[in-house]
């Protein structure tokens, strides 16, 4: 992965590369398959998208997905930092905590779809449910480390000039000490969260969303439209990695350059 | 009365195999108000160990410390530390490191800035009060340590070896530096080396510690006016008086551990 964007050169490789497969893909289909079905071509594919975009519901699924996304990820938000945190710093709390964070941690979260419809019925909150499961292992374990790695002359420095509280010491220190590891674990929770939102709205829990009408239409065994939905979730993805990217080096960049060495 | 006193003090650590191992052994100690002392030792006898304690970072196994006559049990405003290895918030800028003791005190902003700014000015760095620590040399970073203490008007600045990562001539210039703030702030000052050079050149008196575990070999008044010539007959004469004291007997290790 080029992280800089590289040379222009470079970037040209890319783009040039992107339309290869593209006329390769419109190749393979229209020579070799000849199935939209098995595979839609490049050209179904933009067909079907200028209609869905006249007829579809296309701005509907995505707030109705982003929904979802943002009831998993922020729930996952409000408990995996405080419980990181907690336990982070409080070593007989961690001990408490440990051992039943790591038999709930394996899980798949996709395996608790069921009580996700049990607890929440066919709701958007029972969608948001898988999302959490799914993000918020990597805010809580992420913020976790950062707590636990505060460097101590940090915080004996900070009790000398008079931060002794706890809570003035894990707000004013051990916090954004441990900041750029809380928007690392936060930039993973995004990935995975998004990755669940597919199978979070398999199950019927509303009438739209990027996630069910992928399944909507491939009932309808209308592929060309499926592969619509596959590309705009990557694309969702892949700008909610960006801007997050962007927005991490811009807060840690400046402090955290040359810290290592 | 502003003395720190300091009586019958000993630290031990248990290792890993359940002895201990003793840092500092039954040592007494007076520093005056306003006195620059340097506490002069090999590495590891014990010298960060002691300042912790008087810190109030570490409680000691026995003995006890008192300022002003009142005896220090845990982090104590009335008392700064400048650490060994670099210690500032590398989150914060220059200004707000400085400004940090201040902030927990819950002075507005405007007032804490403008503190903070002054003695940012005292220690030469104005100039950097946007940067962040790790644009910095090292010899900076020590400053700007040295002016977040201050900012708190302590009356005992703690200085552990905090030149000791510096080359020759900055610590030459540090030294110098801090020779005038001394001057200009009065504070008390318990100075850290393990350089009898230094030592010599800025202290009052000169505490020299025993090896492990530590203890008061001998105390050294250096009645020698300021600014000191580093190649005069004075500062000769001292720095080997110092360094024949190092090597007898006596300020050797009573049992090599
Ligand atoms: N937290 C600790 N646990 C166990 N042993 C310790 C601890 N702190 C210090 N010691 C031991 O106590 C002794 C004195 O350590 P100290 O750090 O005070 O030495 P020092 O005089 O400051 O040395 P230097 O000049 O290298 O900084 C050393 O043998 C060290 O290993
Ligand atoms: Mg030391």
């Amino acid at each position: 992965m080029n992280r800089n964007g590289g040379k222009r050169s470079e970037r040209w490789l890319g783009g040039a590369a992107i339309l290869a497969v593209l006329v390769f893909w419109q190749a393979v289909a229209a020579f070799v398959v000849r199935d939209s079905f098995i595979l839609p071509s490049p050209v179904d594919v933009a067909v079907s998208f200028v209609s869905l975009l006249e007829n579809g519901s296309l701005p509907m699924d995505f707030a109705t997905s982003i929904l979802h996304f943002a009831i998993g990820l922020g729930a996952a938000l409000l408990i995996g930092i405080p419980v990181g945190i907690v336990m982070g710093w409080n070593r007989r709390i961690d001990a408490l905590l440990d051992p039943v964070i790591e038999i709930l941690r394996p899980i798949p979260p996709l395996a608790w779809i069921p009580f996700a419809i049990v607890w929440f019925g066919l709701t958007n909150a029972s969608a948001g449910f898988v999302i959490f499961v799914g993000s918020v292992f990597p805010v809580l374990i992420n913020t976790y480390t950062g707590f636990r790695s505060v460097p101590r002359i940090f915080v004996e420095a900070g009790k000398m000039l008079g931060c002794i509280k706890d809570r003035d010491l894990i707000r004013y220190i051990a916090f954004p000490s441990a900041l750029p590891s809380v928007a690392a674990g936060i930039r993973i929770a995004t990935g995975v969260g998004w990755m669940c939102l597919v199978a979070a709205e398999l199950f019927g829990v509303s009438k739209f969303g990027l996630g069910q009408k992928l399944w909507f239409f491939y009932n309808l065994h209308q592929m060309d439209a499926v592969v619509v939905y596959m590309i705009l979730l990557g694309l969702i993805g892949l700008g909610f990695d960006m801007v997050f990217r962007y927005w991490i080096e811009r807060q840690f960049l400046k402090w955290r350059m040359g810290e290592v060495a | 009365m502003g003395d720190l006193v300091i009586r019958d003090l000993c630290q031990g650590f248990r290792r890993d195999d359940g002895s201990i191992l003793t840092a500092i052994e039954h040592l007494d100690l007076v520093i005056h108000e306003e006195e620059l002392v340097c506490v002069l030792g090999p590495s590891g006898c014990g010298k960060t160990t002691l300042l912790r304690m008087i810190a109030g970072l570490d409680t000691a196994t026995c003995g006890e410390i008192e300022l002003d006559g009142e005896q220090i049990t845990g982090p104590n405003p009335k008392i700064g530390i400048v650490f060994q290895e670099y210690s500032l918030f590398p989150w914060r800028t220059v200004i707000d490191n400085v400004a940090f003791g201040l902030e927990m005190r819950g002075i507005p902003r405007e007032e804490r800035t403008r503190t903070a700014g002054h003695f940012l000015e005292l220690v030469g760095l104005a100039q950097f009060r946007g940067s962040y620590p790790s644009e910095l040399s090292g010899g900076m970073r020590q400053r700007v340590a040295v002016a977040r203490a201050l900012a708190l008007d302590p009356v005992v600045l703690l200085m552990d070896e905090p030149f000791g990562a510096l080359d020759a001539q900055t610590r030459n210039m540090l030294q110098h530096e801090l020779l005038m703030i001394w001057e200009k702030t009065r504070k008390t000052i318990v100075f850290i080396t393990h350089s009898v050079d230094e030592a010599v050149f800025l202290a009052d008196r000169i505490i020299v510690l025993t090896p492990r575990p530590g203890r008061v070999c001998e105390t050294i008044s250096i009645d020698m006016p300021r600014p000191r010539d580093r190649t005069g007959a004075g500062f000769a004469k001292f720095r080997r008086y110092v360094l024949d004291l190092i090597n007898q007997p006596k300020c050797e290790s009573p049992d090599k551990v």
